[in-house]
């Protein structure tokens, strides 16, 4: 065979993304956040007040391909009656350069405590949200996203 | 100069008195973080959608507060229980105050 050239294979082109993603961070990304700095912001927005697991559900991708767009949805479940309602939701990327991500204020004409919108991840990270009821409890979940090519812009 | 775009806003169908309503909006604005740099290097100054309301009949239903961390052409999905047919206002406003508003009648049979 003349042509001598190797065969192109699959993982070159690989490693040409990976090291193209990382100049691409190593450029552009600011410092990311660090779980201290969502405790914080907890701390800010909460005060003391005890934050309870549980009551709250976050569907959001396990593995994201793209940083830029992440689809999450958050429900809690209550009647939303006019005695038993969701006041705020809340949401935070501990991985940011920024961890406050969304702040929401429903009440009981909402009907259904359901949220649902679109994030930025600039790496892969924890996501948590907070909810507020109208008897003043605290209420948190969290979940881990994969995150292939970072919003290189969160 | 206004970054706001078109608006899109659609609501599930026959709605049903004393039932929620389920709301999708989207509005078009580039939400720049504030964290990304052009090509020279400079950073390009933050310019992102703050707020996004909704009221019905003239009374707020919705209130967000947005981040940089929401993501270009913010798009939200709610409920609100349809207890009568009444104008919904919604209403986006950026950190440099242009607003862009769009109104939808729910008509509840």
């Amino acid at each position: 065979m003349a042509n001598g050239a190797p065969p192109l294979r699959p993982g070159r082109r690989r490693a040409l993304r990976a090291i193209a993603a990382g100049a691409c961070l190593l450029v552009a990304r600011p410092s990311t956040g660090t779980p201290d700095e969502v405790a914080a912001a907890l701390r800010e927005t909460f005060g003391d007040r005890p934050i309870t697991p549980g009551r709250i559900k976050l569907e959001i991708p396990r593995l994201a391909e793209n940083g830029n767009i992440v689809p999450v949805t958050i429900t809690v479940e209550s009647p939303m009656s006019e005695q038993d309602y969701v006041k705020s939701i809340h949401l935070f990327a501990e991985r940011n350069p920024l961890p406050r991500v969304l702040d929401v204020e429903l009440g009981p004409h909402n009907g259904r405590a359901r949220v649902a919108t679109r994030i930025r991840l600039a790496v892969s990270q924890q996501v948590r949200a907070v909810t507020v009821m109208s008897d003043g409890t605290l209420w948190t979940t969290a979940a881990d996203v994969e995150v292939t090519v970072g919003g290189c812009d969160p | 100069m206004s970054r706001f775009g078109k608006v899109w806003v659609r609501l599930s169908e026959n709605p049903k008195r004393g039932e929620p309503v389920e709301i999708r909006a989207m509005v078009v604005h580039p939400m720049e973080s504030g964290f990304r740099l052009d090509n020279v290097g400079h950073p390009i100054p933050r310019h992102i959608v703050s707020t996004f309301t909704c009221a019905y009949g003239g009374k707020d239903v919705f209130r967000a507060k947005l981040h940089p961390a929401i993501s270009t052409n913010p798009y939200f999905v709610f409920y609100v229980v349809a207890t009568q047919s009444a104008d919904l206002l919604f209403t986006w406003t950026d950190d440099r105050g242009e607003v862009a508003t769009h109104n939808v009648r729910l008509e509840v049979a």
